[in-house]
This record gives structure tokens, sequence and C-alpha cells, in this order.
């Protein structure tokens, strides 16, 4: 376990040294303040545009951050030929499959932490108030859904020869199925035999990203969710992270080194 | 001389000639398209091309209005239709209200038209479906207590990409009244007006804010007579006239000149409103009595 941690170690290091988490924080920070400047109706208590604005930046950041981070990781590691040392320590494949993951969502986390922190900040200082419960649920959803996002991009750093094509790939697939994956079975009852099957089939085998964006509960003030739900929902991220570390462990572990 | 004098000299000239070809072209380029007329960054950034997000926009004021509680683009069939449900009054919703979720929102029980349009959800298909409703906002409400105002800047925005969309102003100046915001909601519907100089929809707005919340009688006579006269001037050649518009411009003109104690003149607009009414009947009883009261010497002004 303390090599898989020590591989994290790395991973989150390499996060604050490299710029893009700055760049993407500093965007949306400045994006934010700039709507938050403008007074609508002389009205400053308007307040849900600007969670809506900043809480969209906050998930296309994540996402970038989650994706790319990633993407580059065994990929960058073949191409400088620090795998080889790597795997002579010893360490398993097993261990750097598990090590870049946990690396990577910890990142992920980290920088989601201070995302959420920012948001919490400008939210409270326009309402005056913070549905903590919903807030705290709405984070914890969102890095359990990159967990998944992490898992799929690490996967496809072992199946797609480059870091940007499996980033351009799994940005699709992540926001395809954000877009559309509640509504996959809406579409296949509209579809003729076998396209029906075949798509009722996509939607039952899909992981369902888009339980975990409550940005609607949080934005509209609802209550929040039931922490048996969040269990549930927790548990289901599980599953589908592990089958897609089990999937890239296999692979990783046929796959020869040298480019 | 040597090289690096040679090549700064070469820089100078290079960097007076690009002044002094901007100082000849920058006045000629301004008159080459209506871009330097443009008064808003949307209009610099965009152009023309910043109307088809306008309805993005107001759309997502609605999906505001209903605390998230909205079709998506596969509920397109139950998409709430036209802006009426935007600006009904509350007292609509709460006939059938029953103990609100909450204090900001307003549960809205009615199974008027609007809200059997927003029952898009249906019982769920399958297992993924009913626990995905657990993490989206599944019930109908409106908001309510001054939460309304969240709406507010989507309409702005949405105003400012399209400025000939008419309803933008008016949904927007009926909140912004009920709000109390009235010389914000005067503004608007003035700005609203300057880009759609004969909009009936918007002069009838502003009738309404000067007669109910600014207290002002005869500004909102003369503004909805100008109302009638553009309905007229828009409408009346049509094969299909916005009849609702004229009925409500010509009610609220007869409702005025009676309780200013002209009935005869507010008889004259009820006449109007006949042909236009959804109930004829209902403003035929109004001209009998209106014309029992004249005939009996009642034009005083009605309390």
């Amino acid at each position: 376990m303390n090599t898989v941690w020590a591989l994290a170690g790395v991973v989150i290091k390499e996060l604050y040294r490299r710029k893009d988490f700055y760049v993407l924080f500093v965007l949306t920070a400045v994006m934010t303040l700039l709507m938050g400047s403008i007074t609508f109706f002389n009205d400053p208590r308007i307040a849900s545009y600007l969670k809506d604005i900043c809480l969209l930046l906050i998930w296309i950041s994540a996402l970038v951050i989650a994706i790319t981070t990633t993407a580059r990781q065994i990929p960058a590691e073949r191409e400088n030929r620090t795998i080889f040392p790597l795997l002579a320590k010893p360490v398993t494949r097993g261990q750097v499959v598990a090590g870049k993951f946990l690396g990577c969502w910890l990142a992920s986390g980290i920088a989601l932490g201070v995302f959420y922190l920012f948001f919490g900040v400008v939210s409270a200082s326009r309402e005056h108030d913070l549905a903590v419960i919903q807030y705290l649920q709405a984070l914890w959803l969102h890095w359990v859904m990159l967990a998944i996002v992490v898992g799929l991009a690490l996967l496809g750093s072992l199946v797609f020869a480059a870091p940007s094509s499996n980033a351009t790939i799994c940005f699709i697939v992540v926001l395809g199925i954000l877009l559309l994956g509640r509504h996959l079975n809406q579409v296949a009852l509209q579809q003729p035999e076998p396209l029906r099957t075949v798509v009722y089939s996509i939607y039952f085998l899909i992981p369902h990203l888009e339980w975990y964006d409550i940005r609607d509960l949080l934005l509209y003030d609802h209550p929040g969710l039931r922490w048996t739900d969040c269990l549930l929902a927790t548990l289901y991220a599980g599953v589908y992270t592990a089958m897609l570390l089990l999937g890239a462990w296999l692979l990783f572990r046929r796959k020869p080194l040298h480019a | 001389m040597n090289r690096p004098v040679r090549h700064s000299l070469l820089l100078l000239l290079l960097a007076s000639a690009c002044f002094t070809l901007a100082t000849l072209l920058q006045p000629r380029v301004a008159t080459w398209g209506q871009r330097h007329a443009a008064d808003s960054l949307m209009k610099v950034v965009l152009g023309d091309g910043r109307r088809l997000f306008a309805n993005h926009f107001f759309v997502q004021a609605d999906v505001t209005f209903h605390s998230g509680y909205y079709p998506s683009i596969f509920d397109r069939d139950q998409a709430p239709k036209g802006t009426r449900h935007l600006t009904a009054s509350p007292e609509d919703h709460e006939e059938h209200d029953h103990e609100p979720p909450d204090p900001g929102r307003e549960k809205d029980e009615d199974h008027s038209g609007h809200a059997c349009e927003m029952s898009f959800l249906g019982p769920p298909r399958d297992w993924i479906e009913a626990f995905g409703r657990r993490f989206m906002v599944t019930e109908h409400t409106h908001l309510k207590g001054g939460k309304e105002r969240e709406m507010l800047p989507w309409l702005k925005i949405s105003a400012e990409l399209d400025p000939q969309r008419v309803e933008t102003y008016t949904v927007a100046s009926y909140w912004l009244r009920n709000l109390g915001k009235f010389q914000e909601a005067e503004r608007f519907l003035r700005e609203g007006l300057r880009n759609n100089p004969k909009s009936y929809e918007i002069l009838f707005e502003l009738g309404r804010l000067y007669n109910e919340n600014l207290q002002d009688p005869n500004r909102a006579r003369n503004v909805w007579e100008l109302g009638v006269r553009c309905w007229d001037e828009r409408e009346s050649k049509k094969d299909k006239p916005d009849l609702l518009a004229l009925d409500e411009l010509t009610v609220h003109l007869a409702d005025l000149e009676e309780k200013a104690g002209n009935l005869a003149r507010a008889i004259e607009w009820l006449q109007r409103a006949l042909r236009a009414s959804p109930r004829p009947e209902a403003v035929q009883e109004r001209i009998e009595d209106l014309q029992r009261r004249l005939a009996a010497g009642g034009s005083r002004p009605s309390p």
C-alpha cells in the first residue's frame, strides 16, 4: 500500500507543479467575479445566475483536470522510459495502475476542494447563507463521479496511442453520458428492433454520470439528498471504477513497454 | 552605418508606416459595416448570431421560475407553450394550493393546463430512471416570496441578445412590477419600446405599470390608446389577428374610463372589446350595465 501511496504522491506533486490547475482556477475566478460585478435591475441579492455560471465552470474545469492529468500518466512514463526503473523497484503493474488512479483521483479532489471553497465563498457572500449539507453532498458526488472519469481515462491511456486522442474520446464519452445518458431509454423506445435493444443495452451498460450532477438541487435551494442515496450512488461509482481499473490492469499486464 | 542601427531604423520606419496607415484607414473601416454602431459587447462579439442564443436564455429564465423542474429536449412536446404561464398571477396557482414545501417556492397542485403540461416525467420506466430521479428536481413548483428576482438576469441577457423579442420585456416587467421595482420596469419597457416602436404588447404592459403601480391613469390612457393604434396598424389586416391583446387593451381602457366617470367612452371601448373578447356575453352584460347607469345620469367616477 505504501508503494501505491508513493506513486499517488508523485501525481499530486505533478498537479501543483503544472500550470493547468492554476490557469483553470484563475479563469473560473475571473469569469465568476466579472459576472458577479454586474448588478441586474439594481438588485444585489440576485445570486442564482452567478452560482449557475460558477458551478458550470467548476464542472468543466474539473473534467479538464481529471481527464488531461490521467490521460498523460502512463504514456509519459513510457515515453520518458521512467517506467523501466519504476517497475524494477520492484513495483508491480497492478500497483502502478492503482497508484496512478489514486494520485489522479486525489489530485482532482484537491482541485475540486479549492474550486468548491471558492464557490462557497461566492455563494455565501451573495446570499449571506450556505446550505452546508447540500454543498457537501454536491462536492462528494462530484468527486465520486470523477473516480469513474479517472478510471475511464486510465483505461483509455492503455488503449489509445496518444494522450490527445484518449483525452478527446474521454471528453466525448463523458459529455455524451452527462447530456444524453438520462434519456437513452426514451430514445431506445422510439427505435425499431433491433436498434431498440442495442440502445437499451447501452443505457444499462454506461455509468450514469448524470446522477452525480446535482447542481439544480443546489442552485434552487431544494432539500438535500438522503444519505442512503448518496451511499448507493457511491457504491455504484465504486463498482464501475473497480471494473475500469481491472480492465486497465489486465491490459497493462500484457502490454509491451517499449514504444 | 552598422547593421543593428540599420535594423532599428527599418523597424522604426515600419512602425511609422503602420501608425500612418492606421490613422488613414480607421475612419474608413468604421463605415464599412454596422458593427461600429454596436453599443454592447455582445453585439460586437456575436453580431446577428446572438439572436440564436436569446431563446436559450429566455428558456433558462423559465427553468429558474420552475426551480429547475423543466422538460428536456427529449420532452419537447411537454414543454410549456407560450409565455403566459410565466406571468400568471400567484392567485391563479394558490387556488388549489396545499402546504407549500418551502417558503421560497409555491407548490403547483392545480390540474389546469400548465400543471398538466408540466407533468412530463410520468412513471419511471426502469430502476436506473427511478434511482436517477432522486438526484434531480421532480416537483413542479414556482418561485415566490421575492425569489422571482432570480429569473431577471436571464431575461436581461436574452433582451441584450435579441432586442426584438417582445415577450422578454413584458415578462421581465411583470416580475419587476411584482417585486416593487417600478423605475426599473419603466426603464426596461422604454428600452423595449425603443427597440420595438410599434409593440402594442409593450405599450399594454407600460400602461399597466402607470395605472396599477405608479397611479398615473392619464399616462396609462395615452399609452393604451397608442397601443390600440399600433394594434390596428399591425394586426387589423391579418387573417388571424392577436385578438387577446386587443381585448386586454380595450377592457383596461374601459375600466380606466369607467373609474374616471367617462361612461360613454367606456362603452365605446367595450364595444370594441366585444369583437375581440373570448367571452362576448360577459362584455355585453357590462355594456348594458353601463348604458343603464349612463341613462340614469350616473357619470360620477366609481369608487
